[in-house]
């Protein structure tokens, strides 16, 4: 293997226990989103737009349809004579084996994929986040800065900060201090959970981490505070972009949703940064003259004889005469019959709803209809 | 399992589609809102599990090769086999048949080590099984078999096409060659089956003693030598021979039983991919009975018309029974109606384009 400037580490492996059943049988970055992708799209576009070609993409919960999702990388342009994306999951070697323990033991197991390459830096992600991202202007800052670590932040409201990792910096953007969901934040900095580290650094720490009983071996809780702690150059580098973690069914509602507006902040059309994703194969859509098709995203194969309102249609679904699709996301080849009303709902890949049911209400909840049960949630 | 290998010959086409095969082969006119006409072709030759496929050239091929690429969305970018594309070696010899395309290419089949070869060309929207042409060759002992259909069609211009007369046993007794079909004759869809060291030997012999230009003529003068089976087609399949026919076997695939025969019945028909999102659709959008490609952006009426992929509707915009080619913008309030708008058409807020009758097409990137 030749070397590389920078090799990127891509945790997939959540299981995103907030998504209830959607997740029963996949992955969190292998959700669909946005009418035709997979969360994880977003990462490795990005890495493909930023010109990182060598991806690791560390699977562990219900890998299959991830797996076969990401195949060789083709669709990405990741499929490289050298680099290019390579799955890591768990694996026992002649020591035994273990499951990914924490974000940073999953990195720690797979060293011996980062050290064939020889890279100056790490880029770790996370397959969780839907954003658009130039990671190599991100380096650059990093290497400009002299930095050991430096860490993505975005301003979030105040009044949100608590959720998160918050970072506070001195007047020369130098994090200072982290924590960890603060009740009384000191800023409004979050982190992405994008992190690029110098590989020689990270690597002692990832060792050292390892042999701390204690440690939950996760890079929030224990890599990055032990860097601050001895004083190593962890800088923050600003995103004033869009960003959303798509952890919950209303956020992934309202990320999906936030895509209907006229102008929205997330432009999934750019010629310059193409939101790549695997293609079903399927003829345009077809609306039939009975139909009504207003604020929504419609993807190819699709047919529809009824009314769609503010909602996104992933590709091959059915939406039968005098149905009406409201404010909702309904995942692909979902069949839905004739007089079928559904309203603030998300729909499972492959659901058939049958003539003249009604799904969803109006009364501030959404709900969400997967492996035949419907389970609803607050706004 | 027999070997075959596949021939996409688009020789001897016609382009006579004015404006769309002005710069580019009719192979490769756009079709049905995302796909290139040959993409059917070659679709139906990867559903058959045939993974070595030619195709035969001689100009206008620009678009073809950026289309066709490595093969890769065919699943034909092979270690054994794959996509050879095949420009003519000698320029010089471009007014000569197709026969000589062949001859040239003696290696291609001599080295496939195939038993059968399967020739079709790239202008026919179809979704045939070839496995089962190959499974009634066999069944029928036959040297050579031939695809047809019959001539139902109200489209076809009655020109240029190639019919065949059969005996009781679908053995194929006469093939004349570029005459008018009349509705109920059998056209034969320039699609055929036969052996390998048959094709290298018709080819040879025909090339040797000068006596035959085309591949078909080859067959046609043959009959009464080898066993020709005629394979009927009972698909849906075009007869494109003018902008005529093109616009309205275009306007077919808004009847949903066409496109669920076409398209999902069957294999599935490949195409090169753009990642284009999808499409969306504005609140003042306003589509019915249409076909929208991802990549457009809707704000005004589209009605009984064919969308590709990558196109602006602004606000207040009309567009009526037309087929609007990618990357198309539709300036606010502007009215289409009647036309075909090749590639990158631009027109400009509040301009009217319209034609009466017949369906007018505006050359690619023209600015209205």
């Amino acid at each position: 293997m030749s070397k590389k400037r920078c090799v990127a580490m891509l945790l997939a492996g959540g299981q995103g226990t907030r998504l209830g059943k959607l997740t029963t049988r996949l992955a969190k970055p292998a959700v669909p989103f946005g009418g035709k992708y997979r969360i994880i799209d977003f990462t490795l576009s990005n890495c493909s737009n930023s010109g990182i070609d060598t991806v690791g993409v560390l699977t562990q919960y219900q890998p299959y349809i991830l797996n076969s999702y990401i195949g060789i990388g083709s669709s990405w342009d990741l499929d490289r004579k050298n680099g290019g994306v390579s799955v890591l999951p768990p694996y026992l070697g002649q020591k035994g084996g273990e499951w990914y323990r924490g974000t940073a033991n999953a990195i720690y197991q797979n060293m011996y994929y980062i050290k064939q390459y020889d890279p100056e830096y790490v880029l770790v992600i996370s397959g969780d986040h839907i954003y658009k991202m130039d990671y190599s202007e991100m380096l650059d800052y990093h290497e400009e800065r002299g930095a050991d670590a430096t860490i993505a932040v975005l301003e979030v409201p105040w009044h949100e900060a608590s959720r998160f990792g918050i970072m506070n910096t001195d007047d020369e953007d130098r994090i200072v201090e982290f924590q960890e969901k603060p009740a009384e934040p000191k800023t409004n900095l979050a982190s992405m959970g994008i992190y690029i580290f110098n590989w020689k650094a990270l690597e002692k720490y990832l060792t050292e981490d390892e042999q701390n009983p204690e440690s939950s071996n996760d890079f929030g809780k224990d890599i990055i505070p032990a860097m601050i702690e001895d004083q190593k150059n962890v800088f923050a580098y600003s995103f004033d972009g869009y960003w959303k973690d798509v952890g919950t069914l209303q956020s992934l509602w309202e990320a999906n949703m936030d895509l209907l507006d006229d102008d929205p902040s997330l432009v999934l059309n750019d010629p310059a940064w193409k939101i790549y994703s695997v293609n079903p194969n399927q003829p345009p859509q077809y609306i039939a003259p009975q139909a009504k098709v207003t604020r929504s995203l419609v993807n190819e194969g699709c047919v529809v004889y009824g009314d769609v309102y503010r909602s996104v249609l992933f590709y091959g679904v059915h939406v039968g005469l005098g149905s009406t699709i409201k404010n909702s996301i309904i995942m692909p080849n979902v069949k839905i019959g004739a007089n079928v009303t559904i309203e603030n709902a998300i729909v499972e890949s492959g659901t058939v709803v049958e003539d003249g049911m009604t799904l969803g209400s109006n009364d501030g909840s959404i709900s969400l209809i997967a492996d035949g049960e419907i389970v609803s949630v607050p706004k | 399992m027999k070997k075959v290998v596949g021939v996409i010959n688009l020789v001897d086409e016609k382009n006579n589609l004015s404006e769309l095969t002005n710069h580019r082969s009719f192979a490769s006119v756009p079709f049905a809102g995302r796909y290139r006409l040959i993409d059917f072709s070659l679709s139906n030759m990867t559903n058959a599990g045939i993974n070595t496929v030619a195709v035969f050239t001689r100009e206008k091929y620009r678009s073809l090769f950026d289309h066709l690429g490595s093969g890769r969305e065919w699943d034909l970018d092979r270690h054994r086999g794959g996509l050879f594309f095949q420009p003519p070696a000698d320029h010089e010899r471009k007014s000569e048949g197709d026969i000589s395309s062949f001859y040239e290419n003696l290696s291609y089949f001599k080295r496939s080590l195939s038993d059968y070869v399967l020739v079709t060309n790239g202008q026919l929207v179809w979704n045939v099984d070839f496995d089962q042409v190959i499974e009634e060759h066999e069944a029928q002992n036959a040297d050579i078999t031939v695809v047809y259909k019959p001539c139902d069609d109200p489209y076809t211009s009655g020109k240029n096409y190639n019919v065949l007369y059969t005996n009781d046993d679908e053995r194929v007794d006469r093939l004349n060659l570029d005459v008018e079909a009349l509705p109920g004759d059998n056209v034969y869809l320039n699609t055929f089956l036969m052996k390998s060291s048959l094709l290298i030997s018709l080819v040879e012999d025909s090339v040797g003693s000068g006596k035959y230009d085309t591949i078909n003529e080859a067959i046609a003068g043959s009959l009464d030598r080898y066993h020709v089976h005629a394979y009927h087609f009972g698909g849906y399949v075009t007869f494109i021979d003018s902008i005529e026919s093109y616009y309205r076997y275009s306007m077919e695939m808004l009847d949903p039983n066409v496109t669920q025969e076409l398209f999902y019945n069957k294999g599935p028909i490949y195409t090169k991919v753009k990642h284009e999102s999808p499409a969306k659709y504005l609140e003042s959008s306003n589509v019915s009975n249409s076909l929208v490609a991802n990549g457009c952006k809707i704000s005004g009426t589209v009605e009984n018309s064919i969308l590709f992929r990558g196109i602006r509707v602004g606000k207040g915009a009309v567009i009526r029974n037309s087929i609007i080619m990618q990357k198309c913008e539709i300036g606010e309030g502007a009215i289409i109606e009647n036309v075909i708008l090749d590639k990158d058409v631009s027109v400009s807020p509040g301009e009217t384009v319209r034609s009466e009758d017949e369906p007018r097409v505006v050359a690619k990137s023209t600015v209205i």
